[in-house]
């Protein structure tokens, strides 16, 4: 059986009812509190410290080597519970980068509606290829609906460059060369 | 010459009462809410008040219904996390896992030691960060700011933690079925053991300016008080419960999480007034930082998810990039959800708010078929129309303050 404590409770003695002591008390507070350093964060002026790991805006990431990350497997589109993410799908330039045209695909157009998205992190969390990332950025505003829909140069542009630990392509051509391509 | 005139008086009685009304004067109809500062939410009373007396409440509800249920049986069950974070917004922490649990009860899934020990942590200090806002709030509704800034200070220490946990302040999503989003950062436990460090003196000095104080006191003493029998048939749960007087934890008599292992206190009081669920959540605020103490002090090793669970938990990240058969596999859990078995399960946790309860009833595969959530505030408010009427108006701020309701939970 649970084990209980029972919460006591004492009448006001006779000192307690004349409100001296409270009004004393809360002096105190009020003084000692004066003399302590403030808590409150200027804000605009003061910007607070973001974890890593935080879930701001969903932004899209190139590797290293200025490739697009995204293949376009909608995955996140599909995971994503209020619905935010629109891709459609579309075709690597075969001119710019021969190698992976055919290959893979690439979004030809990546929308985030800014105004469904919830910050969950669920399509950073699926992302087969390490393609989308919620980052820092954390307060966003815009004159109309159009403009709070990031586009898919807009999601590159706040997205930039990740560090990439894997970097698939330089190592499938490595593969390649040294003759065991599968 | 006198002559005798016969009246007839009639039944005295029945004169009597339908003189009653215009001898009382008229009533008067208040409406409070849906958006008032008084009832913390959207929640409306239509009161018929007699000059400063309550006669009549009708608690009016819905006012923030999404439909959470119905959401929950078009998307898998990983997807509904983020839901739950909406329930009870003030302690989203301890939803996730609650929900989490109930899915892993109806998957028959025990999660790892190291899990349990996190959604521990993530439970407790859900729980203290719910009844600072709780005490404090409630400081203000009686006319008390002070004890509002202080517990908020301490409030927003707690959300720092949860950022750096969870990613978010606020809506973590935190858990998943089978384990939970990411193991906890580096140094978070010492961060923690600081916060409790600075959270009870903070506490005390809540208590000076609070328990002792006669304006206080006069406001909420035999104010609002539930009787036993009333709470236990009208279905409290939760402090607001024990401040009646019944010894019903959920975490000591229907021990999930491993909560058996820690040693805590259920207080209880004695009144069931206002005053003693003010008490009560003080109490509990420092039996949790007990808590957190203890699983800290035995924090386990391991892995933060079920790893054997494959067809649950998606795998580790680095394994789909590298590998087919991974990448496979998050792909089905993704799109197909977590695969579960068919059945019914009920579970309930112990919530800062009370026992938040979901019942998932499964045809197999990774979508319920029917998910109901029992909100703690939606059972805890009922008792509104008999507990309010015959206090003072003034007093509803007071009463509805010490309940301590959301109605994100309420109206679901």
């Amino acid at each position: 059986m649970a084990k209980t404590k029972v919460l006591e409770r004492k009448p006001l003695t006779f000192a307690e009812k004349t409100f001296i002591p409270q009004i004393i008390g809360g002096l105190k507070t009020t003084f000692g509190t004066m003399l302590k350093k403030g808590v409150t964060l200027q804000y605009p002026e003061e910007r607070p410290v973001i974890p890593n790991n935080y879930r701001g805006v969903p932004t899209l990431v190139k590797d290293p080597n200025g490739r697009e990350k995204c293949v376009s497997c909608q995955l996140c589109e599909f995971v994503c519970p209020p619905k935010a993410i629109r891709i459609t799908p579309g075709e690597i330039d075969a001119e710019a980068e021969p190698d992976r045209a055919h290959v893979e695909k690439a979004p030809k157009e990546f929308d985030i509606n800014m105004l469904r998205c919830i910050y969950c992190g669920l399509c950073q969390e699926v992302c087969p290829e390490e393609a989308i990332f919620l980052q820092d950025i954390f307060s966003l505003s815009g004159y109309s609906r159009e403009e709070m829909v990031n586009n898919k140069a807009k999601l590159y542009e706040l997205g930039g460059t990740l560090p990439d630990k894997h970097l698939k392509w330089d190592k499938k051509k490595a593969a390649e060369s040294a003759g065991n391509a599968h | 010459m006198a002559t005798t005139k016969e009246i007839t008086i009639g039944d005295v009685n029945a004169r009597a009462s339908e003189l009653e009304t215009e001898l009382q004067g008229e009533t008067m109809a208040l409406n409070v809410g849906p958006s008032h500062p008084t009832t913390h939410g959207v929640l409306r009373l239509m009161m018929e008040l007699d000059g400063d007396v309550v006669k009549k409440c009708e608690p009016v509800l819905g006012y923030l219904h999404r439909g959470d249920e119905k959401i929950a049986e078009n998307m898998t069950y990983n997807q509904f996390v983020p839901y739950t974070d909406r329930l009870d917004y003030l302690a989203p922490l301890a939803n996730n896992v609650a929900y989490a649990m109930a899915v892993e009860k109806l998957a028959a899934l025990e999660v790892p030691e190291r899990c349990q020990s996190i959604r521990v942590l993530c439970c407790e200090l859900a729980r203290i960060s719910s009844h600072l806002l709780g005490v404090g709030v409630y400081g203000m509704d009686a006319g008390a700011w002070t004890v509002f800034m202080f517990t908020f200070t301490e409030r927003e220490k707690l959300y720092t933690l949860f950022e750096e946990l969870t990613g978010a302040r606020f809506t973590t999503s935190y858990t998943r079925i089978g384990g939970v989003a990411r193991d906890i950062p580096e140094g978070w436990l010492g961060r923690v053991l600081e916060f409790c460090k600075g959270v009870l003196p903070v506490l005390d000095q809540v208590d000076k300016l609070l328990t002792r104080n006669r304006i206080f006191m006069d406001r909420t003493v035999g104010v609002g008080a539930i009787s036993k029998e009333d709470a236990i048939a009208y279905g409290i749960t939760g402090p607001n419960l024990r401040a009646c007087g019944v010894d019903l934890d959920l975490r000591k008599d229907k021990p999930y999480l491993g909560y058996e292992k820690y040693d805590f206190d259920v207080p209880i009081g004695t009144n069931g007034d206002c005053y003693d669920r003010y008490l009560m959540r003080a109490e509990e605020i420092r039996q949790s930082v007990r808590i957190v103490r203890q699983c800290i002090d035995q924090f386990p090793e391991g892995a933060y998810y079920a790893e054997d669970a494959k067809k649950i938990f998606a795998p580790n990240k680095a394994k789909v990039l590298t590998s087919m058969e991974e990448l496979i596999q998050n792909f089905m859990i993704v799109t197909e959800g977590p695969q579960v078995p068919a059945g019914e399960v009920y579970f309930e946790a112990e919530n800062p708010k009370g026992a938040l309860g979901f019942f998932v009833v499964s045809k197999g595969g990774g979508v319920p078929y029917r998910l109901k959530i029992r909100g703690p505030s939606f059972c805890n408010l009922s008792i509104l129309d008999k507990l309010i009427p015959g206090h003072y108006l003034t007093d509803i701020t007071v009463i509805l303050g010490s309940l301590d309701f959301v109605m994100g939970e309420c109206d679901r």
